[in-house]
């Protein structure tokens, strides 16, 4: 496929996305951290998280994850990821999937919500999406991931906290992940907080509202393995984050983070674009 | 990796989701409005009063609740009419309770991800439908 067939098909399912008529704006604010919002049943949104980096010492990439996530109960999410990346010089290549869940087993809101997560992988040694931080993982041993042929079967589990006061929503991620090759618990944190610049809704449909822009910050990084937990030889960033929803469309994020430590890459930009469907099971029963 | 470790710890995660969905399935009967607490059911809607708010309530509406409730809040499929006597006769802390926690079981889910004063105006709305 040529560059401007991949163009054309982009810009077809964009156009498609765009003219579906049961749509809502989606509520990610962040790339790395969880909260306890879930995906409202029977919907399925549809999103694209990518991130580059420019590494002094290897060349540039895009690391991609097209996502599709699923509300099967107000209490139960489902998500599949299929990741692929670009390096510069190099080729692109598809790296692998993901499949996770997660479960908000306290229903009502309280002062700190749980959710559990449960996450199986199959991604190969290219994968660059860094989708999270964990173990030892560092600018070294990324510059290094071109390796198609050796496969991470992993496991990951997340003890997701999160809570919203004020406006303001603070979200906390424990991480714990296993490649199921013999390897040992890794572990790692993301924290962040995000608020609306504003609280209150105009009575005026507007596109560029401030309600319709949130702002943030993510903290996340590794915390070592089973043999070796804590901060040595680990990397950690900082992100500040910013959302805006169109109304009724899609909502647009972006994300430069920086990297707090000499483990970590100098600079990181994330930026991802997600849709919700409505009722997404509803209609393909009523068609 | 030791096949048995392999086995506990999928039998620990097994237990973990089974036990999350008792509970949750176990949570929530529909009958929500009996289960609000009384602090919340008294609780005056800063909202009531201002002009604006049923309009700024109804584009919430559309952008959130009509893919469910219809874009006249009278139902759709297995959703509820939001135009019903169990609305009318449920004060606004009831309904603010309601919109925080949703009823799980039922289907419908919490709406905290909104501003509590963005929840308010939706309240202000389903208020003047009645």
């Amino acid at each position: 496929m040529n560059a401007s067939t991949r163009l054309a098909a982009v810009l077809i399912g964009l156009v498609a996305l765009l003219a579906w008529p049961e749509r809502s704006r989606a509520q990610e604010n962040y790339f790395v951290t969880y909260t306890h919002h879930m995906e409202e049943p029977g919907t399925l949104e549809v999103s694209n998280k990518s991130v580059t980096g420019f590494p002094k010492d290897g060349s540039s990439f895009i690391g991609s994850s097209m996502e599709l996530e699923y509300g099967v109960k107000t209490w139960w999410t489902s998500e599949l990821y299929l990741d692929g990346q670009t390096t510069f010089g190099e080729n692109t290549t598809f790296t692998g999937w993901r499949f996770e869940n997660r479960f908000r087993p306290l229903l009502r809101e309280h002062w700190i919500n749980p959710v559990l997560y449960f996450e199986f992988e199959d991604i190969n040694g290219a994968n660059k999406s860094l989708l999270e931080v964990v173990g030892h993982d560092g600018i070294e041993d990324f510059l290094s991931r071109a390796e198609r042929s050796e496969k991470e079967r992993e496991v990951e589990l997340k003890l997701i906290l999160s809570s919203n006061a004020k406006g303001w929503n603070f979200a906390e991620n424990f991480i714990a992940e296993k490649n199921l090759a013999n390897e040992p618990w890794e572990f790692g944190y993301a924290v962040a907080a995000s608020r609306p610049l504003s609280l209150v809704a105009g009575a005026k449909a507007c596109t560029f509202c401030r309600e319709n822009f949130s702002l943030g910050a993510e903290l996340y990084g590794g915390l070592g393995d089973r043999y070796s937990f804590g901060f040595s030889n680990t990397s950690h960033y900082l992100a500040p984050t910013v959302s805006f929803r169109v109304p009724q469309g899609p909502t647009f994020n972006v994300s430069p983070s920086a990297g707090l430590n000499h483990n970590s890459h100098g600079f990181l930009l994330r930026f991802g674009v997600s849709y919700e469907i409505n009722q997404f099971a509803s209609m393909l029963r009523r068609k | 990796m030791n096949p048995r470790k392999l086995r506990l710890i999928t039998a620990i995660i097994c237990l973990i989701v089974s036990g999350s969905m008792i509970s949750a399935a176990s949570l929530g009967d529909g009958l929500w409005i009996s289960r609000v607490p009384e602090k919340d059911r008294t609780r005056q809607n800063p909202f009531a009063d201002r002009p604006d708010a049923p309009a700024a309530g109804a584009r919430l509406f559309s952008q959130n609740c009509a893919s469910c409730h219809g874009d006249n809040a009278t139902g759709k499929g297995n959703h509820p009419s939001l135009r019903s006597e169990r609305v009318r006769s449920a004060t606004p802390g009831e309904l603010q309770w309601l919109l925080t926690n949703g009823s799980m079981k039922n289907g419908m889910p919490s709406w905290s991800k909104l501003p509590e004063q963005q929840r308010w105006q939706i309240v202000t709305y389903l208020k003047s439908l009645q």
